[in-house]
């Protein structure tokens, strides 16, 4: 049974459809990332698959007693809220310390308990926000452009960090991302979004496909063109794809 | 010497304080400032209801104010820069409200008591109804707590943490409402906004987590109220106004005083 499942999955807001026909599914301990230019539906997925978001039609099923740890797309605090981490992971319910100190270390950031949020940088920001998720012993972790104002070491330890915890608790995770090399990499299987399905499948068959290099290019980008050059060093290219 | 009057009106304005400081932390950390201003402007709109139809004040202030709070919160879920429409809608709910106020047939009524207050003439039944709808405000509040601050950070973490952003947008707003109507005869609607905010923004620098941030904010409205009732006995100044004075002066001295605060 997968975690969650979507069915013919049309999303929009007001009259402006964003997102057409979607249908895929999630099964335990995956990592699948979705990829795709800006305004191709990604966010708005997410938030379906979590529940803030009504689908036009279609259908979301999420298994029952379904845990979801979310990590935001950017959560902006504003700078006259006084929060400490502590009591940020105290919300909305109430934890027990030792799950804090628990929490915190496998995010990579067992000394932030105390510090202000408005203090964090980026990256701790951002582990902080994963600590949280961890917190409700998620079986799905959702990250919506999780390293988005990391620089590039930044987001590539950030993303070690979600595998690390992949391993240890084999939770699913379901990410949208624009760091495709890093990202392409970790992941299952890969969907491309623009306003429907483009196509999807293992990263090497994604990052082949003639509706993925219309939208990414075929390597004048710097970001594709060293995923694609890792990956053309670990694979003979020319048998075995489908396009 | 301890006036009658003056011992109603501090208790009318502690009443105030404790609803609306507390609010006001919310109303800050939520950037809505303007939603203060549009729906404390439009009670003159509830005002003029009121004198209309003979409903009670409070009952006309309430429906406006609400109705007011219910379409800005509606309009800012819908659009992401509400900026320079909420400053329309506020600014038109005050001019509406006075056309409306002059229009109202048969009766020259005190502008001034609507616009800026009339604590010195708070009777045991306002002040009763006042402490009332605080004790509600502040009852709403510390129910709703956690789901309310979780809502403030990201309506979505919310939403996947199986809390309902929407439903606790809506208590605000409420919650707003009857601050409103309950400090309309307090401060007037003028300055409404100024005790829900100057408070909330005085007490941030002594202020480690949202908890002791509105116990400071009462402190300070509390203060306020305190500051402003003895100068305007002293000093023959409207009272009202006079609160809010006392409110910014203690904004500044604590803003003054936070970098020594914050140990920088």
């Amino acid at each position: 049974m997968s975690l969650i499942e979507t069915r013919g999955l049309c999303l929009g807001y007001g009259n402006d459809v964003v997102l057409r026909d979607v249908t895929f599914s999630i099964d335990r301990g995956e990592i699948v990332t979705i990829v795709g230019p800006n305004g191709s539906g990604k966010s708005s997925l997410l938030r379906a698959v979590i529940g803030a978001l009504q689908p036009v039609s279609g259908s979301v099923t999420r298994a029952k007693g379904l845990r979801i740890g979310y990590v935001p797309q950017q959560l902006h605090i504003d700078a006259t809220l006084p929060l400490t981490v502590r009591r940020f992971l105290n919300l909305p319910h109430r934890q027990k310390a030792s799950d804090i100190a628990v929490a915190l270390t496998r995010a990579g950031v067992p000394e932030l308990a105390d510090a202000q949020m408005a203090q964090l940088s980026g990256g701790q920001f951002q582990r902080v926000l994963l600590a949280r998720a961890l917190l409700g012993r998620p079986d799905i972790l959702i990250l919506d452009e999780a390293t988005q104002g990391l620089d590039q070491p930044g987001s590539a330890s950030f993303y070690r960090q979600i595998e690390e915890v992949r391993r240890e608790l084999g939770v699913a995770v379901l990410m949208v991302s624009h760091d495709l090399h890093v990202v392409m990499a970790a992941s299952d299987r890969v969907l491309c979004l623009n306003g429907h399905i483009c196509c999807e499948g293992s990263p090497e068959v994604v990052a082949d496909a003639p509706e993925y290099r219309a939208l990414f290019g075929t390597g004048t980008q710097g970001t594709l063109a060293l995923y694609r050059h890792d990956h053309d060093h670990a694979h003979d290219h020319d048998h075995g794809h489908t396009h | 010497m301890l006036d009658d009057f003056l011992v109603r009106a501090a208790l009318a304005g502690l009443g105030v304080a404790l609803a609306a400081a507390p609010l006001g932390c919310f109303v800050v950390w939520r950037r809505m400032a303007y939603f203060g201003d549009a729906t404390s402007h439009a009670a003159l709109l509830g005002v003029a209801l009121a004198l209309a139809t003979d409903l009670p004040i409070l009952a006309g202030v309430l429906l406006v104010a609400l109705t007011m709070a219910l379409i800005v919160s509606a309009l800012s879920e819908r659009h992401v820069s509400t900026d320079a429409l909420l400053g329309v809608l506020a600014h038109a709910g005050l001019a509406f409200g006075l056309v409306a106020i002059s229009l109202v047939p048969g009766q020259r009524v005190d502008l001034s008591a609507y616009l800026f207050g009339d604590i010195l003439a708070v009777s045991p039944l306002d002040i009763l109804v006042i402490w009332g709808g605080a004790a509600l405000v502040a009852l709403l509040l510390i129910l709703r707590w956690q789901a309310m601050l979780t809502a403030t950070l990201n309506p979505d973490l919310a939403t996947a943490s199986g809390g309902n952003p929407r439903r606790e947008q809506l208590i605000l707003t409420i919650a707003l409402a009857i601050t409103v109507a309950v400090a309309i005869k307090v401060v007037g609607a003028l300055l409404i906004a100024a005790m829900l905010i100057i408070p909330a923004a005085a007490a941030r620098p002594f202020a480690r987590s949202p908890e002791s941030m509105a116990v400071c904010a009462v402190a300070m409205g509390a203060l306020s109220v305190f500051a402003g009732l003895y100068a305007s006995f002293a000093y023959d100044t409207p009272t009202g106004p006079s609160i809010v004075s006392a409110a910014a002066l203690l904004f500044a001295i604590s803003t003054g005083l936070s970098p020594m605060v914050r140990g920088k």
